[in-house]
């Protein structure tokens, strides 16, 4: 049945960074090598090599500039992927039961065997997390990479999804919500975590932490005033070309 | 929304189908013989055409009958239980009417109410969209059961109810329209909400993903002419609704009808096509495509 569950053991989900995120989509690469060769159906590209290419990727990384009332604009890199929400709409509208959120540990799935491929889910979505594959006719969301975190055949340090495992800025941070004590709770309580639209009532499980404060224009260095110009009183040619050009 | 052709079709003509299965049921117009085979023709060619164009949209329409399982939740799965039942109801009421010109009342009523039935999870199907401002409103099952009604009066040589039901309709299409093209604004759900980044300042989107098209952008962000979605709202009133009821007014009463139910069409098909070309996904503020 996709009836949501009232509630799940484990909270497992995602941090995402923006103030540490430098946008180079290494993340998007290695979601979409793990997941086109694991479970369930590949992540197929149309046209790769085409004038027109496109393909199906769970996870892309979107940058926005932000322009504050008065301080120069911001530049905030923005991956985003399945939120994995506690108040899912995409799985109570499912027909056939494909689209389900496990009790145990609150990962939003589709079994693709049940999966007709009619999309009322992508529509349910706020977020664009799913996407429906050209070549296999069904819906591809993130699975958490619930076959690496689990997975006793890969070293422990590998046993956390791809694009935690490959994030070069460590920006990316995988653990248990349900646990205040955890990484991923501490995180969010300590820089103010957030929900993206949360007006939507998804209630999403992935928090996102807001861009640390910026410098402003004006705010000078302690430093700042063993950097006035040593030299005040300019000499030889430079002084006469500076006399020059001031009597013209 | 991407205006699918196969969705189009479906709603426009099931609609209709369903329609005129309503009044067959209730009984205001009891042919029997061949004048009933005929009627029911036209309905079942409406009513299961429509829902043969639904199936082409699906990913794996073989594995269509696991649809029926999730009704509990699924509006889209109660539609297709309350489809095929309101089919099977009508059958046998028709069958009746054909080969042994009997009306059976109580099961024609059950019919209609299961053809209503039908239409109205048909059009929840959009209207629990939370993600689609302009369709999440009681005004979207209002519209498809008026229409739904109309068209089937009409397609039933209901002269007078016709012309009650199609103005009804147009109505309701109008204040449609009007709630719907300020339903985004108000939903409060903008590009500050999606990204969280509205504390800071005004964001705004400054490079996507890709530099092609996906599955999103070609489902979710069809982007019409504010220009061109007027003119066709025009051209469907006047289809939809004005010219069948002009049309009913004129003295030739079959081949009026029959002009009547093919404007009434043309038009529907053109307001369904703006149902879904006009209605913005909230997804469409990552890309930056609704400001």
């Amino acid at each position: 049945m996709t009836s949501l569950p009232t509630s799940t053991q484990r909270k497992l989900g995602l941090v995402i960074d923006l103030d540490t995120c430098v946008g180079c989509h290494a993340c998007v690469i290695s979601c979409k090598g793990w997941n086109t060769e694991n479970y369930g159906a590949p992540l197929s590209d149309q046209r790769p090599y085409g004038a027109d290419p496109s393909g199906t990727f769970l996870n892309r990384v979107h940058s926005y500039e932000v322009q504050p009332e008065s301080a120069p604009a911001q530049l905030v890199h923005f991956p985003k992927s399945c939120l994995h929400c506690e108040d899912a709409p995409c799985v109570t509208v499912c027909p056939t039961g494909a689209s389900y959120k496990r009790v145990e540990d609150g990962i939003v799935l589709v079994n693709e065997a049940d999966c007709i491929g009619c999309g009322l889910c992508a529509w349910a979505c706020p977020y664009g997390a799913r996407e429906m594959d050209a070549a296999e006719g069904v819906m591809k969301k993130c699975t958490l990479c619930v076959d690496r975190i689990y997975n006793e055949n890969l070293p422990e340090e590998d046993r956390v999804p791809a694009c935690v495992r490959t994030c070069p800025a460590g920006a990316r941070h995988f653990g248990d919500f349900a646990d205040p004590d955890s990484h991923v709770g501490q995180l969010t309580a300590a820089r103010g975590g957030f929900d993206l639209m949360p007006e939507q009532g998804t209630k999403p499980v992935n928090k996102y932490l807001p861009p640390r404060p910026r410098d402003t224009l004006g705010q000078t260095n302690g430093l700042a005033p063993f950097l006035d110009p040593v030299a005040q009183e300019s000499k030889g040619f430079v002084a006469w070309l500076d006399r020059a050009l001031a009597a013209l | 929304m991407h205006p699918a052709p196969s969705v189009i079709i479906f709603t426009t003509l099931s609609g209709l189908g369903f329609g005129l299965l309503v009044w067959l049921g209730l009984g205001l117009l009891t042919p029997t013989g061949w004048v009933a085979f005929t009627f029911f023709t036209i309905a079942y060619l409406l009513a299961v055409g429509g829902l043969m164009a639904s199936a082409f949209h699906l990913g794996h329409p073989e594995r269509a009958l696991k649809a029926f399982s999730q009704w509990r939740t699924s509006w889209l799965s109660r539609e297709a239980w309350l489809s095929v039942a309101a089919l099977i109801v009508m059958a046998i009421y028709g069958a009746g009417l054909v080969f042994w010109g009997a009306v059976w009342t109580p099961l024609g009523w059950l019919g209609a109410a299961l053809c209503l039935g039908a239409v109205l999870t048909t059009s929840m199907i959009y209207t629990q969209m939370r993600t689609v401002p302009r369709w999440r409103t009681w005004l979207t099952p209002a519209l498809f059961l008026a229409l739904s009604l109309g068209g089937g009066a009409l397609l039933a040589g209901q002269t007078t109810l016709a012309l009650i039901l199609l103005p009804v309709a147009a109505i309701l299409q109008i204040a449609w329209w009007v709630r719907g093209d300020s339903a985004l604004a108000r939903s409060g759900t903008d590009l500050a909400t999606a990204t969280g980044l509205g504390d800071i300042g005004t964001p705004r989107a400054f490079e996507p993903p890709h530099t092609g098209t996906n599955y999103l952008t070609r489902e979710f962000i069809h982007v019409v002419g504010r220009r061109h979605a007027q003119k066709l709202r025009a051209i469907a009133f006047a289809l939809g609704y004005v010219l069948p009821i002009l049309l009913l007014g004129l003295p030739l009463p079959h081949v009026a009808a029959a002009l009547a139910v093919l404007s009434h069409i043309a038009g529907i098909l053109a307001s369904r096509w703006l149902f879904f070309a006009e209605a913005e996904h909230v997804v469409g503020l990552y890309y930056g495509k609704r400001t």
